[in-house]
């Protein structure tokens, strides 16, 4: 890679400084926004609460990517080990962001927790527990995993339920003895149901909509399909439906060295109690939806569509002698009766698991135009309404890989040319009236 | 309105009789307003005799304003003579069949248009299974309501199996009716 000229800050610490761009967040994609910024010679500054990388510190034990490690990249970094087909742990992931911080010698303020970010004349005013910054654009990179999901009705379980989200829980053996709720059924819902499953507590998981896919298919992993075939790439602007698109769960995937395949028919051979979706209280008993068989159907269809859109793929480009043949897998097997409800207060369940996935925290970004009406983040492809604002690593924000590590590469590409043409914008009636 | 002339063609031999493009734009529009698209349904009922009830449709609230059915639709609900009862009507538990399948019929059909699928026919089984054992106090195990529905569609249509299976998961997923059967609503029942 080439030398970029940002010029390291991280023990600078500097009051009431200002920069041209302000990045929230030195995680993999703020990182890479800086490594992009710094290719076009934009001043930035990076202010992380914590350290570089640091949300990758606090996940559950067995966290692995979905991703394999030669799809695992940064803006002029690859993965350059041993185990090009291996999943990274979280404090491998931890260590491959710093050690690109380093590398791209990335502007990193560490410890600066922003309190406000607030309109001003020439752009925003950060606040934080450093002192104030300015900057003509920010941008967001503080994830899309900011505040757990957590259904309102988690308020009327019994004090004898001990609740945990994915943030809290880090291992089986954390949990009581007894039986297990857990709800979700993302590729993290689906993998800690096992694992708890095979501590010996009895899981119920309750399953709304969710996504099935193959960990490989035809001789390779189902990411390289997924990236051959281009539906990676595919752009929110094309793609049908975009609300509904960002809103689909993580597919049940699974990064294990023998590459197995982690669906319900799995949970289900293990014992594991297969519900419908979590639909709320009715005293002391949790409710759930009878709508579990359509939910299936749906993400078997929909599998089925996937391995047909890669069997096309394959056809098309000539692969078919070069690839094993194409298969097409069980149906999602539903208990003939699955659980309406279960009594919380019967001893039968003494935990549960929320893994119904995460917001964005933006209760500190004081602009208004930036939400629409009902709170949201208000962006098009990562261009917030606000002028001068935007965000990355969100759910499917400008591609399907958006929300994965080697998806920041071409958003903060993208999006650096926007920053680009915003700041030279600025200028040229500066230059006029001087 | 279409600007595309070829997919307008395509599409236009399509005909389920559902005004897709007007859905669609409903969509749009209430996306844009929220607030109009807060619906009241209604139904008035009046006890005739015996397990004979007479209930009407006319008015619901939706887009911000009263709105009116063409004209008032009456239903009449009550027991077969194997419960000692007139048999006046069908009973409510099959109007609630009746319902499921209206729902995800229209669905089915909306789904075809916007898909452009033509239907030949749809025709829909739908039983649910009870236990009497509840309704009538013998055994406070049992639940009143249905223990199991089983819906099954009857497609004809110009498209494979699994597009039909498609379209069917398709307008479960979309069904009011579906959703009311399935999940639990909060009700309340009070004296005036």
């Amino acid at each position: 890679m080439t030398a970029p000229r940002a010029t390291s800050l991280k023990q600078a610490g500097p009051r009431g400084c200002s920069a041209s761009v302000i990045i929230i967040g030195a995680g993999h994609a703020g990182l890479a926004m800086s490594r992009c910024l710094s290719e076009r010679s934009i001043d930035h500054l990076i202010l992380e609460r914590d350290s570089v990388a640091s949300s990758w510190r606090s996940r559950w034990d067995s966290l692995r990517l979905l991703t394999p490690n030669w799809l695992t990249r940064l803006p002029g970094c690859r993965y350059s080990g041993p185990d090009p087909d291996g999943f990274m742990d979280a404090a491998e992931v931890a260590r491959f962001i710093e050690d690109y911080a380093t590398l791209i010698r990335a502007p990193v303020q560490t410890e600066t927790a922003v309190s406000a970010v607030t309109p001003a004349v020439d752009g925003y005013r950060i606040r934080t527990d450093r002192g104030d910054y300015s900057a003509r654009v920010v941008v967001l990179a503080s994830g899309a995993f900011g505040i757990p999901n957590v259904p309102a009705a988690s308020s009327a379980f019994p004090e004898t339920i001990a609740q945990f989200t994915t943030r809290d829980y880090r291992r089986p053996s954390d949990l009581p003895q007894g039986g297990v709720l857990v709800v979700g059924a993302s590729a993290t819902g689906l993998q800690l149901a096992e694992e708890i499953q095979r501590s010996g507590r009895p899981v119920v998981l309750s399953v709304g909509e969710h996504v099935r896919m193959p960990r490989t298919y035809r001789g390779h992993d189902i990411q390289y399909w997924l990236k051959s075939t281009g539906l990676l790439d595919e752009s929110w602007q094309t793609v049908d439906d975009i609300v509904r698109a960002r809103r689909v769960p993580s597919p049940q995937l699974v990064g294990t060295p023998e590459r197995v395949t982690l669906d319900l028919n799995r949970l289900t051979d293990l014992g594991v109690a297969l519900v419908g979706r979590f639909a709320g209280m009715n005293g002391r008993r949790a409710q759930f939806s009878g709508g579990l068989a359509n939910n299936c159907a749906l993400s078997d269809l929909k599998q089925g569509r996937l391995l047909s859109t890669i069997d096309d793929w394959i056809r098309q480009a000539g692969l078919e002698g070069s690839v094993s043949p194409a298969e097409r897998y069980a149906e999602t097997r539903v208990p003939a009766s699955p659980r309406l409800d279960v009594d919380l207060a019967s001893g039968e369940i003494r935990s549960v698991v929320w893994a119904t996935g995460f917001r964005p925290d933006y209760s500190w970004l004081d602009v208004p135009k930036a939400f629409d009406p009902r709170g949201r983040l208000k962006h098009d492809g990562g261009v917030i309404a606000a002028p001068g604002l935007y965000t990355l690593g969100l759910t499917f924000m400008r591609r399907r890989k958006s929300s994965f590590i080697h998806g920041a590469e071409d958003d903060a590409r993208d999006l650096a040319t926007h920053v680009a043409g915003y700041l030279d914008g600025l200028a040229k009636p500066l230059a006029a009236a001087g | 309105m279409n600007t595309n002339t070829s997919e307008m063609t395509d599409m236009g031999m399509i005909d389920n009789g559902v005004n897709v493009e007007a859905l669609l734009g409903a969509r749009e529009a209430l996306t844009q307003a929220p607030e109009a698209a807060q619906f009241r349904w209604k139904a008035t009922s009046r006890w005739m005799n015996g397990t004979h009830t007479r209930s009407n449709c006319k008015g619901f609230f939706g887009l911000g304003e009263e709105q009116s059915h063409k004209t008032e639709f009456s239903f009449d609900t009550d027991h077969p003579e194997v419960f000692a009862s007139e048999d006046h009507g069908a009973t409510p538990v099959e109007m609630v069949l009746v319902g499921l399948a209206g729902c995800l019929t229209a669905g089915v059909a909306s789904v075809a248009q916007n898909r452009g699928i033509q239907l030949n026919s749809v025709k829909a089984t739908i039983e649910g299974s009870m236990d009497l054992a509840g309704i009538l106090g013998i055994d406070s195990d049992v639940r009143n309501g249905f223990d199991d529905v089983q819906v099954t569609f009857d497609v004809d249509a110009n498209a494979s199996r699994e597009d039909i299976e498609a379209l069917v998961a398709q307008s479960q997923k979309r069904s009011a009716v579906y959703d009311i059967v399935t999940n639990p609503t909060n009700v309340t029942v009070k004296v005036k």
